[in-house]
């Protein structure tokens, strides 16, 4: 039976669901794969009907519909329209009237504001310095994160000096940023694991500690230490190939994070270090840092308990002052810093902190490069950034901008599956992502969803050659902060300025 | 390597796809007193129900002796064996010496004396394809038929002819209908489903006193008239050929689990032998298809020279009328799990851990998982029988089962 | 020989197997012409259960007791494939007695049928090239 809705409470469905009944066979593929339970098969009438108040637009049933009778369409149900009271901000009052709670959301910023890499265009090489063909020569897209020493030193025989700091070895200029186990389903954290591995490259525990399964995959596994410190001990900062203290991300900026109770199986309870079923919260700062000196404590803290071996990285959101925040975790001492951008995602946030807080990635990528570089201080510190890179030409961009290398997560999802329904706070992923019901994460099968992200990664690894091959640049490092390779169309003096890149025909 | 093969049915067949398994070159000779190429022996009730035809009825294809390499002796009897000599000879006078010898002779109806028989004019068996044809050339829609048994034979017989005559009468000298492989309760519901749907009429518990041309006196003094009779009261064992030079007989050919006789060099498979029931740990005839073909393929094995053992025999059946289907195996001991619904019917029969035996009747889906518990001897604690009872499903085997089978899992 | 087989950690019990099994064996290439307003009988089916589905099919035994049952020769075994001749077949349900998988059961024309792997449809097993998670592969093992 339908539940009874106030009519002051009722807010329109964002979608409705249309079933071409031409098309339709009744097979229920749509019934028994949608855990919000939009589909089901009337037996009086003979044919499947749907409700679709339930419906998240996940698209679940639209891909597994074996004779394409569905699709899911924005439902058109209006108020008087309004440009500043628009439908949106309605149904949010409405909600939060009826409820007294904040509004809570997923995923990444999805409101209207400036994309720059999209305001950023590609040099190619024409007549001189010509372009290279990297199916024929040599393209280098092999990345070290870490510290570089100021400068070769020898020994009295004339031998270089190994004064190089611990590194991670990056083939591809991409890493999967941290979603922890409990936010996602342990096949998802199994297949970027997999891919990882299979990449070359690197993923992320996000701050819900590492599963025992997965320990094998340590040699491309960041291990996370955010404010919780959820799961972490000995074991697990040895696990890793490197530690990542989170202070903030970008979907949330300071605020901490919420995994309620639910979501706390035995598996994550167990993986966590916290009792089954209870609410995991992450505080908003990590109560031992107030400052760049206690940041750098918990840095050799870390470097300590793990002698050494492994870079420390710490992640922030970039925020207002991003600049001046990260030559701290500079001089701090940590040896990657990782710069979230405002779209960054998260399996829940306060739609208000999501939808409001934080500053575009490319603008903060631009700032703290120069800033370091200002400071002369640049090779003291590799550079990562996150925050919705959606393609390969964002990563040329960011590179370009200055960036070592990128972090994917939203797109890494959607390799996975991920249709984007941004309602991973519900638990009930259709996709088998962001969810721990059993049934529905063993809808992401890791064979398949790891070699969809190594196709993707692939992928993007051979254009991002392609177009260093059509700069006439052979090798990423000669990319990095090649701020000349970039021209801005449609951008103030001022972003022009900060990006530190010049107008498109100048 | 000659090897020799009296009968050309399924334990035949069995036998000679079990020695070219193992050799392909060895001459195979098949020797048999029907005219035919082998054909499906039970398929004659439904070639009759129009289901099949001779063509189709050919148990194997039209090629089959050419591919396999098979010299057939066709329409001719072995009357004996010398095993010294190890040679065996021809109603025509000659003579054909093997290395290896099948004895696959099947069995031949049983017709116990009754009074007045030979004064029948149309009275037939139901054993044979020359049997049904020379049955169905006697029958036409005006026909009463009388049949004798109501077993499995006389009711598939039943089956195949009731709608192309007026009338069909059995009788039994049991009190119920398919006593072989039903439970009372299995046999009431059939009979009573032959009784509705094509008005069948039984009389049970009785049997024939005395025949006149046209007309049976029964014990009871009831008097059935007929015009067409058929005798399905049961069959024997070919066994002669075997327990002539003093192989080891009882009921049936005796044979180990390798189809061996007591006579080195001899093997025996199908209806004329007896097989070791492991539903109710005792010897006796198996007179049912697979058996015969499994026995054979073993025989066959053997004979080439491989080791094959065939050890889980059990009485299974198949038989359905009319779309009603009937399915059952093993032995009826043990408790008994029962579950019935209208015209359908179950019966689970578990003893000492296992399932010994079932019969279903009506739904007989899936009923092969059953079957396999009982051939198996699958112990009832390695499955979900509370599951399985319901329904035969592979949910409730172990999953290493199910990983094994269907994952291909080692 | 390569068969179809079963993953049951994988199968999601959507069922889409059978739909597409029925839609090969239909013959129609449109899957709604093929399939729109029947039931389906397909040769494969799920098994489901609380928390475990999985899809059954013929596993083209190597000691196949549904081709040494059958009464009629229709079930026979070339190389490593177990086919069924409806022309022969007179739906004894000898297999259906025989079979340890209930894999062989009755067609809507009356003979029995099983899966044979797509091999008569001419492509390869429909079930699994529809199969969304990889729970049924078809693959030499």
């Amino acid at each position: 039976m339908r539940e009874f809705v106030s009519p002051q409470n009722f807010v329109p469905s964002d979608f409705e669901v249309v079933r071409n009944s031409d098309r339709c066979i009744a097979c229920r593929v749509c019934e028994r794969q949608c855990a919000n339970e939009v589909h089901w098969y009337d037996s009086d009438l003979g044919k499947m009907i749907s409700d679709e108040t339930k419906c998240v637009n996940c698209h679940r049933c639209v891909s597994l519909c074996p004779t394409r009778a569905l699709k899911i369409v924005k439902n058109n149900d209006t108020y008087r329209p309004s440009a500043n009271w628009t439908g949106p901000v309605i149904d949010q009052l409405i909600r939060q009237s009826g409820t007294g709670g904040a509004l809570l959301s997923s995923m990444g910023n999805p409101e209207k504001y400036p994309i720059y890499w999209d305001k950023m265009l590609i040099n190619a090489s024409q007549v001189t310095n010509p372009s290279i063909d990297p199916l024929r020569e040599p393209m280098e897209t092999r990345v070290f994160l870490g510290k570089k020493p100021d400068a070769i030193e020898r020994d009295e025989n004339g031998k270089v000096i190994n004064n190089l700091d611990p590194q991670l070895k990056l083939d591809v200029p991409v890493m999967f940023s941290a979603m922890s186990y409990g936010a996602i389903s342990y096949n998802a954290h199994k297949s970027l694991a997999m891919a990882a591995k299979e990449l070359g490259t690197y993923y992320n525990t996000g701050e819900g500690g590492l599963h025992k399964d997965f320990y094998q995959y340590g040699p491309n596994t960041i291990v996370q230490v955010a404010s919780g410190r959820f799961g972490v001990y000995k074991d697990y900062l040895e696990a890793g190939a490197a530690i990542e203290i989170k202070i903030g991300q970008g979907a949330k900026p300071g605020i901490g994070g919420h995994l309620p109770g639910q979501k706390v199986t035995v598996d994550v309870s167990q993986t966590r270090m916290i009792p089954m079923g209870s609410d995991a919260i992450s505080p908003a700062p990590h109560h031992d840092i107030y400052s760049i000196e206690d940041l750098r404590q918990l840095v050799f803290t870390l470097k300590e308990a793990t002698a050494y071996k492994k870079p420390v990285i710490v992640k922030v959101a970039a925020v207002h002052n991003v600049a001046a925040i990260a030559s701290g975790i500079a001089r701090g001492g940590a040896d990657i810093i990782v710069i979230d951008g405002f779209r960054g995602g998260t399996g829940a946030a306060p739609t208000r902190i999501r939808d409001s807080v934080g500053i575009p990635i490319e603008l903060a990528l631009a700032s703290v490069d120069q800033r370091l570089r200002d400071e002369g201080i640049r090779n003291h510190i590799s550079l990562v950034v996150g925050g919705s890179i959606r393609n390969s030409a964002d990563i040329v961009k960011a590179i370009a901008l200055g960036a070592d290398a990128v972090y994917i997560g939203t797109a890494a999802l959607i390799a996975l599956g991920c249709h984007q329904c941004r309602n991973c706070h519900g638990g009930k992923c259709n996709w088998g992502i962001a969810t721990q019901r059993a049934d529905l994460v063993k809808r992401l099968n890791p064979e398949i969803g790891a070699q969809r992200l190594v196709n993707l990664v692939t992928a993007w690894n051979n254009e991002i050659k392609e177009i260093m091959g059509g700069m006439g640049i052979n090798s990423i490092e000669s990319l990095r902060g090649n701020r000349l390779m970039l021209r801005g169309i449609g951008l103030t003096e001022k972003e022009l300025e900060i990006l530190g890149i010049k107008h498109a025909g100048e | 390597m000659n090897y020799v093969i009296i009968g050309n049915s399924t334990a035949a067949v069995g036998c000679i796809e079990g020695i070219r398994a193992v050799d392909t070159k060895g001459k195979i000779v098949v020797i048999s007193d029907e005219p035919h190429h082998t054909y499906g022996r039970p398929l004659i009730s439904y070639m009759l129900l129009g289901k099949t035809d001779e063509e189709h009825m050919k148990y194997r294809p039209d090629d089959f002796y050419e591919k396999n390499k098979v010299d057939t002796i066709l329409n001719t009897k072995v009357v004996s064996i010398d095993k010294d000599k190890k040679s065996v000879k021809l109603d025509n006078g000659k003579s054909v010496k093997y290395d290896k010898l099948l004895v696959a002779t099947g069995s031949r109806p049983f017709v116990p004396p009754m009074e007045g028989l030979d004064k029948v004019e149309k009275s037939f068996n139901f054993m044979t394809l020359n049997d049904a044809k020379a049955l169905e050339k006697a029958i036409d829609s005006n026909s009463n038929v009388l049949v004798i048994g109501a077993g499995l034979i006389g009711l598939k017989c039943v089956e195949g002819i009731v709608d192309k005559v007026k009338s069909v009468q059995v009788v039994d000298l049991a009190n119920r209908i398919l006593p072989s492989i039903l439970d009372e309760k299995g046999s009431a519901l059939v009979q009573k489903y032959l009784e509705d749907k094509k008005n069948i009429q039984f009389t049970l518990n009785d049997s024939v006193a005395e025949f006149t041309e046209n007309t049976a006196t029964l014990k009871s003094g009831k008097k059935i008239d007929f015009d067409v009779l058929v005798v399905a009261v049961g069959v024997r064992p070919n066994t002669e050929l075997v327990s002539e030079i003093g192989g080891e007989v009882r009921k049936g050919i005796v044979v180990n689990t390798k189809s061996e006789t007591s006579i080195p060099d001899i093997y025996a498979a199908g209806d004329c032998t007896v097989s070791h029931n492991i539903a109710t740990d005792e010897d006796q005839i198996i007179a049912i298809l697979p058996n015969a073909y499994l026995q054979g393929e073993a025989a066959g094995m053997n004979m080439a020279g491989e080791e094959k053992v065939f050890d889980n025999s059990v009485p299974m059946n198949a038989i359905g009328f009319f779309d009603y289907h009937i399915i059952t195996a093993g032995a009826y001991t043990g408790d008994k799990y029962v579950v019935e619904n209208g015209q359908e019917y179950k019966c689970l029969f578990t003893k000492d851990g296992y399932l010994n035996g079932f019969i279903m009747i009506g739904n007989v889906s899936k009923a092969g998982i059953y079957t396999a518990l009982v051939r198996n001897k699958t112990p009832l604690s390695e499955v979900d029988f509370d599951l399985i009872k319901d329904s035969p499903q592979l949910m409730a085997m172990a999953k290493s089962y199910r990983d094994e089978k269907l994952g291909g899992a080692l | 020989m390569k068969k179809v087989w079963v993953n049951e950690e994988w199968c999601l019990g959507c069922h889409l197997c059978e739909y597409n099994c029925a839609y090969a064996n239909s013959g129609i290439d449109d899957m709604v012409k093929a399939l729109k307003g029947k039931t389906i009988n397909p040769r494969i089916r799920i098994e489901e259960g609380d928390s475990i589905n999985f899809a059954v099919q013929c596993r083209h035994c190597d000691d196949p007791i549904c081709v040494k049952s059958c009464i009629s020769g229709a079930l026979s075994k070339t190389d490593g494939l177990i086919t069924i001749d409806q022309s022969k077949c007179v739906g004894c349900y000898t297999c259906v007695m025989a079979c340890p998988y209930g894999c062989i059961m009755p067609s809507e024309e009356g003979p029995m049928q099983k899966c044979e792997l797509c091999t008569k449809n001419g492509c390869e097993p429909a079930c699994v090239k529809g199969c969304p998670n990889n729970a049924i592969v078809y693959e030499e093992r």
